[in-house]
């Protein structure tokens, strides 16, 4: 049953993969790539890898939807619904892209991979928790900070108006908002 | 503790579902529209059955039709990790993360529906579904933590049993009704319902017509039952309750937090998403992170 699964959803991943060459509207470039990333979640799944593979569903497909979004909106023709490739440099791009999913493959295939040892925790989630708070705690305290710096400053240098301009120069002005906020601030 | 149902109960467990589902539009029926008749379910689907189906010139058929029926199928996959009276379907040790992760499979499906219909209306409405979720649903998120973190554990039939004497409604009321706000809004409900709104034709369902409009139809039904059904593990204590077996507490509890749900519709006012949004930020976030911190509290005390 493991198998047949596994034969189903390995080549779908890499059709749905290569489809997103091949497809001629954004919409279905960027939903055949989740696709792509919904099937290798789950054989991490199948591989055991409960936590993480639904973890890759989770992110790639909200990745997705708001990927659209944006490249839909930078899109030459607003609404998106002409016949549009995502890509630049075709053959390039392809190139790479199958090439290296070959080189990767036969890697996988060819290598002679040692006989495992020891055996898997009881509790895989609570493994990969204890690996990522435990001793990598220090790691992540930094890197959040970093993270979240980097969201505001984006932010901070995109947004079209800031605090100075929705309140005057003293920040003692009413609010001037074309859409008022839900709050009333 | 919870065994792992066999593969045959799926059809079971779908069957509940349309059941749920079929609860849910009598409750509109009766509570909501006015049309005190049981039969008003089935006739609003003989009508969309025997309706033709149009679609404008360039519609992207495969998009919006995936799209909507990605409803009933998430909605499905939701209900699989609840334990039902001892059995669950999928007995996942990542049970909350998986109903996360389901729900998130939403935000692409009514969008490819908005954008897939090749119509200003609906796209307009995609755009502001995927806008309006991303306010509603980070809420959501943050109160699914609470539950897990209170059992410690992510699989539901733990959390259902971490509930034993106290329901954790008690100890995490902002976290509950944050979640069942997430679940109309992934349902697109009530109060949430502006990306299928009449200011914009209908929105994501505008150009839905006859079988289609069906399957979105009932899938949004499905949807808020689900919510219900996984809210009642996480929240209500699941099957615990005096005299009755727990099979029958948790369909009871699923059906009253079903009917609560679906009630909402026409209560409240529609919220905009542009103002949502800001309400979402600044008011719903740092209420449901303070209650993350109750909760933590709450548990190391307990330890």
């Amino acid at each position: 049953m493991r198998d047949v699964l596994f034969f189903l959803l390995a080549p779908l991943a890499v059709l749905s993969g290569f489809l997103v060459f091949r497809v001629s509207s954004m919409a279905r470039a960027t939903f055949s790539l989740a696709v792509s990333f919904v099937c290798i979640g789950a054989v991490m799944l199948l591989l055991g890898l409960d936590y993480l593979g639904v973890m890759t569903v989770l992110m790639m497909v909200m990745e997705m939807a708001v990927m659209a979004v944006f490249m839909i909106m930078y899109m030459m023709n607003p609404a998106g619904l002409m016949p549009m490739s995502m890509y630049h440099n075709k053959a390039g791009a392809m190139t790479l892209a199958v090439g290296s999913f070959v080189v990767l493959a036969s890697g996988a295939l060819l290598v002679d991979w040692p006989e495992r040892t020891g055996s898997p925790p009881g509790d895989v989630t609570l493994q990969l928790g204890e690996g990522i708070m435990g001793s990598k705690m220090l790691v992540m305290l930094t890197i959040s900070p970093v993270l979240f710096t980097t969201i505001v400053a984006a932010l901070v240098l995109a947004a079209a108006r800031g605090r100075y301009d929705r309140l005057g120069d003293d920040l003692d002005q009413p609010a001037d908002d074309p859409v008022p906020g839900g709050v009333g601030r | 503790m919870v065994e792992q149902a066999p593969a045959w109960a799926a059809v079971v467990l779908l069957a509940v579902l349309l059941a749920l589902s079929l609860t849910g539009a009598w409750a509109d029926a009766v509570l909501v529209s006015g049309r005190r008749q049981l039969a008003a379910p089935f006739q609003e689907g003989a009508r969309l059955l025997v309706q033709q189906r149009r679609a404008t010139p360039g519609s992207d058929g495969l998009l919006s039709r995936v799209g909507g029926a990605s409803l009933l199928v998430v909605a499905s996959l939701m209900v699989a990790v609840v334990p039902w009276g001892g059995w669950t379907l999928l007995d996942s040790g990542v049970g909350v993360v998986w109903f996360n992760a389901m729900e998130l499979v939403l935000w692409g499906a009514l969008w490819c529906a908005g954008w897939g219909a090749n119509g200003a209306f609906a796209l307009v409405a995609g755009h502001r579904w995927t806008a309006q979720v991303l306010s509603s649903q980070l809420p959501l998120m943050f109160s699914l933590i609470c539950p897990a973190l209170a059992a410690g554990s992510l699989r539901v039939a733990d959390i259902e049993a971490a509930q034993d004497g106290l329901w954790f409604v008690a100890i995490m009321p902002v976290a509950f009704a944050t979640m069942l706000g997430g679940v109309l809004a992934f349902a697109v409900w009530g109060p949430f319902s502006s990306p299928v709104g009449r200011d914009l034709q209908g929105g994501v369902l505008s150009e839905s017509s006859g079988v289609d409009r069906l399957v979105v139809g009932v899938g949004r039904y499905a949807l808020l039952a689900a919510g219900a059904a996984v809210a009642v593990p996480l929240f209500l204590g699941g099957g615990s309750g005096p005299v009755l077996p727990p099979l029958v507490w948790s369909v009871l509890k699923t059906v009253a937090v079903l009917v609560a749900l679906v009630a909402t519709r026409r209560r409240f006012a529609l919220l905009r998403p542009e103002r949502f949004a800001e309400l979402a930020f600044v008011v719903v976030i740092p209420l449901v992170l303070l209650q993350v911190l109750v909760v933590a509290v709450h548990v190391l005390g307990r330890s």
